[in-house]
């Protein structure tokens, strides 16, 4: 074979071909990054990442149980604790979903999680059925689980250092100010309380006790919430005028017609102490198992739900209580006799409320916060925060999109460096997660980041990392995310919006004053807790 | 296809075909290797078919990093023995190994959802096709046509491909 330039061509041919594909690859997806890289330089924005917990050293905190129903459960799962029935249900699941071949990962995210320095000593439950699981779940050769007929028992009894509280409403506050009082250390699901008197009476106890008051808003321990608040204290979004959140739910489970066990009756059930502070009624199954449904004994969805999505824009933006609220809505989705709305908006206004503005000083000042749900519809409505310079959707993941008006970026825009569709910053700490999912009830949570956030890649349960912070703050002292300044603002917010509602009228605050402005003959607690019949007469089967 | 007598145009027509297939495999290979961030993680963590539930298990955290690794070096291989006609039949195999994967972790087959697919398929689609391509090219290399094979194995018989 002669070397000729025809031969050489022919030979040596494939390499400027190599050269000139490789260098296209390269090129392309480092310009590209680059350019991502110049928009990130010029946001700034730090990913954040989870705060370190001292450990929680000595003793176990020993702790006592108070309402072992469906939130009670969950919460002990979240300290490490699961019940037997709970363990064989998932095992059934798991395999269900192998045989489908999709993704289910419960079970082994609760095996998983690391163990917290904690020992359930006690419950207390007023159903039977329920002190009984958890006590045969529970104890063990070394300890065996206590029952208390009530929650003052409980706390008097110097047994328990802690207590968790997991029971309708309008027992929350009466049982956190009684473990308050003797330095009992409380955490307690939301809403925090259930009348504006016991909001501001308990915030006082609080404040006079040694003991830490953590309040169940578990999503403040969201990874991509701490970021979005780095993305609004930064200025990205510009002046945030709007804020709009949802709920959409269209299942009987997400609508609180939770079953109804067949054991329930006045033999299992210590009916007087269900109702409490509540109007005396003969023994009601309905009423003990679905009692998110009235206005006795819960809050509905302002009190249910508005809350956690209150709380999640509180802990991003710190906006405090609202100085006005209005509320509409009504029974339209569920006539089955609840008289808590199914259909509720609220619009919750800020006048005071800043951000730091790209334009002028002065010429923008004040945000509205719109919350709009119903539970007759399952579309998701993502979570918008509006400002002059972009929008960001929040949830377990953020989006941030450049408005085309932005004064901020109005340069970057103009040379396509930027473009009002495309996002400019995009965060997803579960990149490179796997989740199984279970109900429809659970996906609705864990889109708006209140079941789990990501730490590394990995799925970690939001509750577990707020009850650590709590438990790590009784045993070595510290601030927790949501203590009682933050339930005093996500209950007093819950109950404006409600009384709102019930009122059909403007509800104000005097910030000065710390109460909800008073009105001329109304009594606003009688007002809140007022349970009027119910709407409708279609009930799902009583026992399910 | 020992004894095909390959005319000019047939050589040219393939050497084109190698040329395309080994450009499309180097790209998608320099692309992966030069963005640090891109991962398989989507594609098997998505998988479809019958073979779902092995894919999905290459996404876990030990193995994921080997996988993608393995797929860029794998693509960069195929495309360059095939640009510059040389182990040509190595990289046509290399490539048939990995378009068959990709077919298998996203099959066309009816009653399946078509994820990131720019077209509608049954069966066939065009992982299937460019695999068919790739086999053609196995067993009829081309290197001694255009390539660094002609630099280095001398022959005569420069259009009777064995």
């Amino acid at each position: 074979m002669s070397w000729t330039r025809r031969e050489a061509l022919l030979g040596l041919g494939g390499i400027p071909i190599l050269g000139a594909v490789w260098w296209a690859g390269a090129a392309g997806t480092v310009g590209k990054k680059r350019a991502r890289n110049a928009i990130l330089e010029t946001l700034n924005i730090q990913p954040s990442l989870p705060a370190a917990v001292q450990g929680i050293g000595g003793e176990p905190v020993k702790l006592g149980i108070i309402g072992f129903g469906i939130r009670g459960e969950q919460l002990c799962r979240s300290l490490g604790y699961a019940t037997d029935e709970w363990i064989a249900a998932m095992e059934e699941e798991a395999a269900l979903a192998r045989e489908e071949g999709r993704p289910f990962t419960a079970l082994e995210d609760f095996h998983n999680q690391e163990p917290l320095n904690i020992r359930i000593v006690g419950v207390c439950d007023i159903f039977d059925v329920r002190a009984e699981k958890a006590i045969r779940s529970f104890s063990d050769e070394e300890v065996r689980v206590k029952r208390y007929a009530t929650h003052q028992e409980m706390i008097a009894s110097g047994e328990v250092e802690a207590v968790v509280i997991a029971t309708p409403d309008h027992w929350h506050a009466p049982m956190a100010m009684e473990a308050l009082r003797n330095n009992v250390h409380v955490y307690v699901e939301k809403p925090m309380t259930h009348t504006l008197s016991e909001t501001y009476e308990l915030r006082e106890v609080a404040r006079n006790s040694r003991a830490v008051l953590q309040v169940g808003h578990q999503h403040r321990q969201t990874l991509s919430f701490k970021t979005a608040r780095d993305i609004v204290d930064k200025g990205i979004l510009g002046h945030v005028s709007l804020i709009t959140t949802n709920t959409n739910r269209n299942d009987d489970n997400g609508a609180w017609n939770y079953d109804i066990h067949p054991d329930a009756s006045p033999d299992t059930i210590d009916w007087s102490q269900f109702l409490g502070n509540a109007p005396e009624i003969p023994f009601n199954k309905n009423h003990f198992f679905r009692w998110r449904k009235w206005w006795a004994y819960g809050s509905g969805l302002s009190g249910d739900l508005l809350t956690h999505d209150y709380d999640r824009l509180n802990c991003v933006l710190g906006m405090g209580i609202p100085s006005s609220v209005m509320a509409s809505g009504g029974i339209y989705t569920h006539r089955d006799g609840r008289n808590v709305p199914d259909v509720f908006q609220a619009n919750m206004e800020f006048p005071d409320f800043n951000t730091r503005g790209s334009q002028p000083s002065g010429k923008a000042k004040g945000m509205t916060f719109v919350y709009s749900a119903t539970l007759g519809n399952g579309l998701s409505r993502p979570t918008m925060l509006m400002g002059h310079d972009g929008s960001m959707e929040l949830g377990n993941q953020l989006t941030v999109w450049p408005d085309g008006r932005s004064t901020r970026y109005a340069e970057m825009l103009e040379s396509g460096k930027m473009e009002p569709q495309s996002p400019i910053y995009h965060y997803n700490p579960a990149a490179t997660a796997l989740d199984g999912v279970s109900s429809a009830t659970s996906q609705y949570f864990a889109d708006k980041g209140l079941m789990w956030t990501y730490i590394d890649g990995k799925r970690v349960d939001s509750t577990f990392l707020h009850m650590r912070e709590w438990l790590s703050a009784i045993r070595n002292g510290g601030e927790v995310s949501c203590g009682i300044q933050e339930g005093f603002e996500e209950a007093i917010s819950a109950h404006m919006a409600g009384l709102s509602w019930k009122l059909g009228r403007r509800i104000e605050w005097d910030r000065e004053a710390q109460r909800v402005v008073p009105i001329e003959g109304v009594d606003l607690d009688a007002a809140l807790c007022y349970s009027p019949p119910g709407i409708g007469q279609f009930a799902p089967d009583l026992v399910g | 296809m020992s004894h095909l007598q390959m005319n000019r145009r047939l050589g040219g027509a393939l050497v084109l075909l190698r040329i395309l297939i080994g450009w499309h495999f180097l790209y998608e290979g320099i692309v992966k290797l030069y963005n640090p961030d891109w991962t398989s993680f989507g594609y098997l963590a998505s998988a479809q078919g019958p073979f779902k539930e092995v894919f999905a298990s290459l996404a876990s955290d030990s193995l994921l990093p080997w996988v993608d690794t393995l797929n860029w070096l794998a693509l960069v291989f195929v495309g360059i023995t095939l640009i510059l006609g040389i182990f040509e039949k190595a990289g046509a195999i290399a490539g048939m190994g990995l378009l068959a994967l990709y077919y298998l972790a996203h099959p066309s087959l009816p009653g399946l959802t078509q994820l990131n697919t720019e077209g509608s398929y049954w069966l066939v689609n065009k992982n299937l096709i460019e695999l068919a391509a790739c086999w053609i090219l196995f067993l009829q290399p081309t290197g001694q046509l255009f390539g660094l094979n002609r630099v280095f194995v001398k022959t005569t018989s420069k259009t009777e491909l064995s």
